[in-house]
């Protein structure tokens, strides 16, 4: 233990003994120091948040004139409307406006998940391979990115276009934007709906009897 | 029968290596540890399977659910840097003091318009919280005008000149970020506007910041 015990055992016949004072063991009470120390760290502990927040990046086209045209074929259109609605069509609306072509959808697990991850089934399973190779430790990080973004890139992957009409909510574009990383869909813009499209919806409601 | 007794052995017990790893813990987290300045307005931000970071030197637009948007920089010499460029030219500033400018530097996110900002620089904490609640935010519509697009103009410069300047100083800092956190039920419509004023403002790049949701694939 800490303390050294310097009275006794020292007496003896000792001619020069100067007088000291009378040393006290130098054992302390160490618990009060120990509470606070204990206190402080709970304290602490409690305060500290290690987490940074997480984020998805957004990198959103500059304003341009010409428009990139998208292969009718490639193309799934999804437009974010109120109440956690989802309408989507496959192709191009413009040569037939009209309510029948468009259909509803939810962020459910079987909603539009499950549509996006039909259109896109040769890139999911595509990179099915690659992943199970990552998972393996056989390929390294940046080579997997470079095979990920290869298969993803791909000319005939789909291409979704988020549009958002006026009632849409962000935590509507955001579960969207996530559900483009789960179904590996690395094509996609987000754009507002076009006053065609509002028309359609309008039409859609009313005839579903949607409010 | 006889009791057996056993030696008893004092009941003190040496603390010490105790009260050093307590005490190194103590510092560990002292040290760690920073102190956000409270947060004028309750964000519920959306979740998401999002993994990646948001780095420290970000800008960050908080907008609430009623769409009120609260302008934030990190980076104390930023901050003192926006306030006085800033100052020097919207006469609706007025002029600020260095004490103005040095409390501005410290303060979390606000949502004041030109003509309050100084007023709720020098308020205290309780009046802040009350300018807090009403508030109508920094306004982004451009009639009559839209504020916003100076903070972040003019914020955006300085994050980044302070940037180059502790960079060739050899300091280890990161590159200005732009982060938007906005609750989920705000409407998209606002986010947008916002995002467009900051492409205005020759922003590219946008952190969306959401919680993370646990959730296999």
């Amino acid at each position: 233990m800490a303390d050294v015990n310097t009275e006794g055992g020292g007496g003896g016949g000792r001619h020069h003994q100067k007088k000291r004072a009378k040393k006290l063991p130098t054992r302390i009470d160490m618990t009060p120091l120990v509470d606070l120390g204990f206190l402080l760290l709970t304290f602490f502990m409690l305060t500290t948040t290690f987490s940074k927040p997480k984020v998805i990046e957004l990198t959103p086209p500059v304003k341009t004139n010409d428009s990139t045209k998208i292969k009718d074929t490639l193309a799934l259109t999804v437009i974010l409307s109120g109440n956690n609605k989802v309408y989507y069509y496959n192709g191009s609306l413009n040569q037939n406006p009209d309510s029948n072509n468009i259909k509803l959808s939810d962020f459910s697990d079987n909603g539009i998940r499950k549509v996006i991850f039909d259109r896109n089934y040769f890139v999911v399973n595509a990179l099915k391979p690659i992943d199970a190779e990552h998972q393996n430790k056989q390929v390294n990080d940046t080579t997997y990115e470079k095979m990920k973004q290869k298969v993803q890139g791909d000319k005939l992957a789909l291409f979704v276009i988020i549009k958002t009409d006026s009632l849409a909510k962000y935590v509507n574009v955001i579960s969207m934007l996530d559900e483009m990383n789960i179904c590996d869909v690395d094509k996609y813009a987000l754009i507002d709906a076009s006053p065609a499209e509002n028309n359609v919806i309008k039409d859609y409601n009313t005839k579903h009897n949607i409010k | 029968m006889p009791k057996v007794k056993l030696p008893r052995s004092s009941p003190s017990i040496d603390m010490t290596p105790m009260v050093d790893l307590a005490f190194l813990l103590v510092t560990f987290f002292m040290l760690t540890t920073k102190f956000r300045p409270d947060e004028p307005v309750t964000v519920t931000i959306p979740f998401s399977l999002s993994q990646t970071k948001l780095p420290d030197n970000a800008t960050t637009i908080n907008i609430d659910s009623a769409g009120r948007v609260f302008y934030d920089m990190d980076g104390k010499d930023a901050r003192a840097a926006l306030l006085s460029t800033l100052a020097k030219s919207v006469p609706a500033i007025g002029p600020v003091t260095d004490e103005e400018i040095f409390r501005f530097s410290v303060m979390g996110a606000f949502g004041q318009p030109f003509t309050q900002i100084r007023a709720y620089v020098d308020a205290g904490e309780t009046e802040r919280k009350v300018m807090n609640t009403q508030t109508k935010g920094i306004p982004i519509d451009s009639v009559p005008h839209d504020e916003l697009l100076d903070w972040v103009t003019y914020g955006n410069s300085a994050a980044f000149s302070d940037y180059n300047a502790k960079k060739s100083a050899g300091q280890n800092v990161n590159i200005p970020r732009f982060a938007i956190k906005a609750d989920g039920n705000a409407k998209y419509k606002v986010i947008k506007q916002v995002i467009d004023i900051c492409q205005k403002a020759g922003i590219q790049h946008f952190d969306l910041i959401t919680s993370m949701k646990m959730k296999a694939k």
